[in-house]
């Protein structure tokens, strides 16, 4: 395939005239604009009209995604979205509404989110949720937002949040954003939180404990009700991060384990799409302790009429313009209505018993990262291959060659080489079998070819890309050449 | 005579009377990867033994650096700022990061000293 930009297939003067020039008079643009207004140094390209359109068709198929192959990137959920979702998110009364509208005339779209809220509410055993923030990493800011806010009235001198050394990079972040110090507490052996080293770390400066469950080693905290009771005294919050929800969903949920304030990734565990920053819906929940805070405006209901509710006592204000992204959360409205409550817990079985799968075929070849059993996703950690000379970078940019997304590569930190790998629950057994089949193939392959591997991936438009000069010296830009020059 | 000491993090302090040049082992290099982004404090800020000082980003991830004593940033090499991969080639020349003032002459013998720091990293990476 030809790979240039399209401003470097430009031949000067060459362009398709289908449409006869009109007979009428023309107005060139200095007429109409003011002068200020106008350019002449746009270096635009000058395409035949068949050109243009294969330049765009080739690029579009180009498009790797959940709809065209095996997607099994750990901890991202990629799994299926129904196309149902997109067919209901477009009906024209949901798609042409406007956020200045009056409330009377959108009471479909106010009754929509206020069920989609009291769905949630039974899932997770949360008080009240809010919608505004569009990703989980937002979602982490608004709910650790509301727990300083909580602190602050509260007038308890808070300056820590303890995060385990396996969680997600959101954790951290979200803490420094805040304005506290993060301490970071080691895994014990099995993967799990060190139950001793966190009762060292907590003391009454402990704002809040973030936690993921199960953790980004796939593993659930099994400590996590004496985990809680320590938050709890020293006068913290427990906050948990959604992104690893999927396997819990209709089986256990975050109130039971005595988490105060959750965010969910709508676009993770209730099917809607992906990826290129969004548009994504992190959906943040809170117990009692923390209902004043919320974000503006939350939607409620009084006489059969439904509207926006600005009088939030203690609220942290706004995350973002309007309700948050809507569209989101129609889709993952529709997904909840189609799986009901019996199917929910499927999802949950399904995903699990797909990790699991791939856990038992792979485990004689390939390590895992705790002996423990996994739940929605399993972490390998490549050594015995790194041993032989093949990272597992390397293996990852093989599976590609297989027509897969690598798993996430080198994540958990504590997990040495690590892919790590989820299926999702919306893949069949053939699907399952195909990575396990090329897994083992590439092993094979370390003793065979390692060089093969080392170069791949070898059927891609672009082959193995140098990540180090990537890293220090990025070249960001494409840059115009002047044409004819 | 200086001395050549590490903390259970991995960075070394080599310690001439109270001035202590600190990096990281070559056994943190190794597990980092090729560095690629490094950042360091500003002169004269107060560091804290374990507490952060600064970060350092591989192709594979991003981390922490704890500085092995207490005590007031020096000098830096600012040089390594542009030359990152001079931790992977160097890591306990070139690959200097700070010099800071040491402020409590009893802490140097909390930390291992290069031997028994060899035995502890060649048990971690099993």
């Amino acid at each position: 395939m030809d790979n240039r930009v399209i401003f470097d297939k430009t031949t000067p003067g060459r362009k398709t005239n289908y449409i006869k020039k009109p007979d009428i008079g023309i107005k060139k643009p200095d007429e109409l604009l003011p002068q200020e207004t106008l350019r002449n140094d746009l270096i635009l390209p000058s395409l035949g009209e068949l050109d243009v359109v294969r330049h765009y068709t080739n690029l579009s198929r180009l498009n790797f995604s959940v709809d065209t192959n095996f997607y099994p990137l750990g901890s991202c959920t990629m799994k299926y979205n129904p196309k149902i979702n997109e067919e209901l998110a477009a009906l024209c009364g949901f798609l042409n509404i406007h956020p200045y509208q009056p409330e009377e005339s959108i009471q479909g779209a106010l009754e929509l989110i206020y069920n989609l809220e009291k769905i949630l509410r039974e899932i997770t055993g949360m008080s009240r949720f809010s919608f505004q923030a569009s990703s989980g990493a937002q979602g982490e800011l608004t709910g650790m937002l509301m727990v300083r806010k909580y602190h602050k009235i509260n007038k308890s001198k808070k300056r820590k949040v303890i995060v385990p050394d396996s969680s997600h990079g959101t954790n951290p972040a979200t803490s420094s954003m805040c304005g506290y110090e993060t301490v970071v507490v080691e895994s014990n052996k099995d993967g799990l939180i060190d139950l001793d080293k966190l009762s060292q770390a907590i003391d009454n400066e402990v704002a809040a404990v973030m936690l993921t469950n199960p953790n980004t080693l796939g593993l659930f905290e099994e400590n996590i009700l004496a985990i809680s009771e320590m938050v709890h005294k020293a006068g913290g919050f427990l906050y948990y991060d959604g992104a690893n929800f999927n396997p819990l969903l209709g089986i256990t949920n975050p109130a039971l384990m005595g988490f105060d304030v959750i965010h969910l990734n709508l676009h993770k565990t209730f099917s809607t799409p992906h990826g290129c920053g969004g548009p994504g819906a992190g959906a943040v929940g809170v117990n009692d302790k923390l209902l004043d805070f919320l974000p503006c405006p939350l939607v409620n209901k009084e006489d059969e009429k439904f509207y926006f509710n600005y009088k939030v006592k203690h609220s942290i204000g706004k995350l973002r313009a309007f309700y948050g992204n809507f569209s989101v959360l129609v889709r993952a409205y529709a997904y909840l209505l189609r799986l009901g409550k019996e199917g929910l817990p499927r999802v949950a079985q399904n995903a699990t018993l797909n990790a699991n799968y791939i856990k038992a075929k792979l485990k004689n070849y390939y390590n895992t990262a705790s002996s423990k059993s996994s739940m929605h996703e399993v972490v390998f950690s490549c050594v015995k291959q790194k041993e032989r000379g093949i990272s597992a970078l390397d293996i990852a940019k093989r599976l590609i060659d297989y027509g897969m997304h690598p798993p996430t590569m080198y994540f958990p930190l504590i997990a040495k080489e690590a892919l790590m790998v989820e299926p999702t629950e919306t893949e069949n057994k053939e699907t399952l079998d195909y990575f396990i089949e090329a897994m083992l193939k590439i092993n094979k392959e370390i003793d065979d070819n390692p060089q093969n591997i080392k170069d791949a991936p070898h059927h891609t438009p672009v082959k193995r890309v140098d990540e180090v000069k990537a890293a220090r010296n990025p070249d960001l830009r494409w840059q115009c050449k002047k044409i004819g020059a | 005579m200086a001395t050549l000491k590490f903390s259970k993090t991995h960075e070394w302090a080599k310690i001439d009377a109270n001035i202590a040049v600190i990096g990281i082992s070559d056994h943190a290099q190794k597990a980092l990867g090729d560095i690629v982004f490094i950042e360091l404090p500003k002169i004269g800020a107060k560091l804290k033994a374990n507490a952060q000082f600064g970060t350092i980003e591989s192709t594979k991830a991003a981390s922490e650096l704890y500085s092995p004593l207490s005590g007031e940033v020096t000098e830096i090499n600012k040089e390594l700022l542009n030359n990152p991969q001079w931790v992977n080639e160097s890591p306990f020349e070139r690959g200097w990061m700070i010099k800071i003032k040491v402020e409590n002459s009893n802490e140097p013998s909390s930390l291992m000293d290069e031997a028994v720091y060899k035995e502890f990293a060649a048990k971690e990476a099993h």
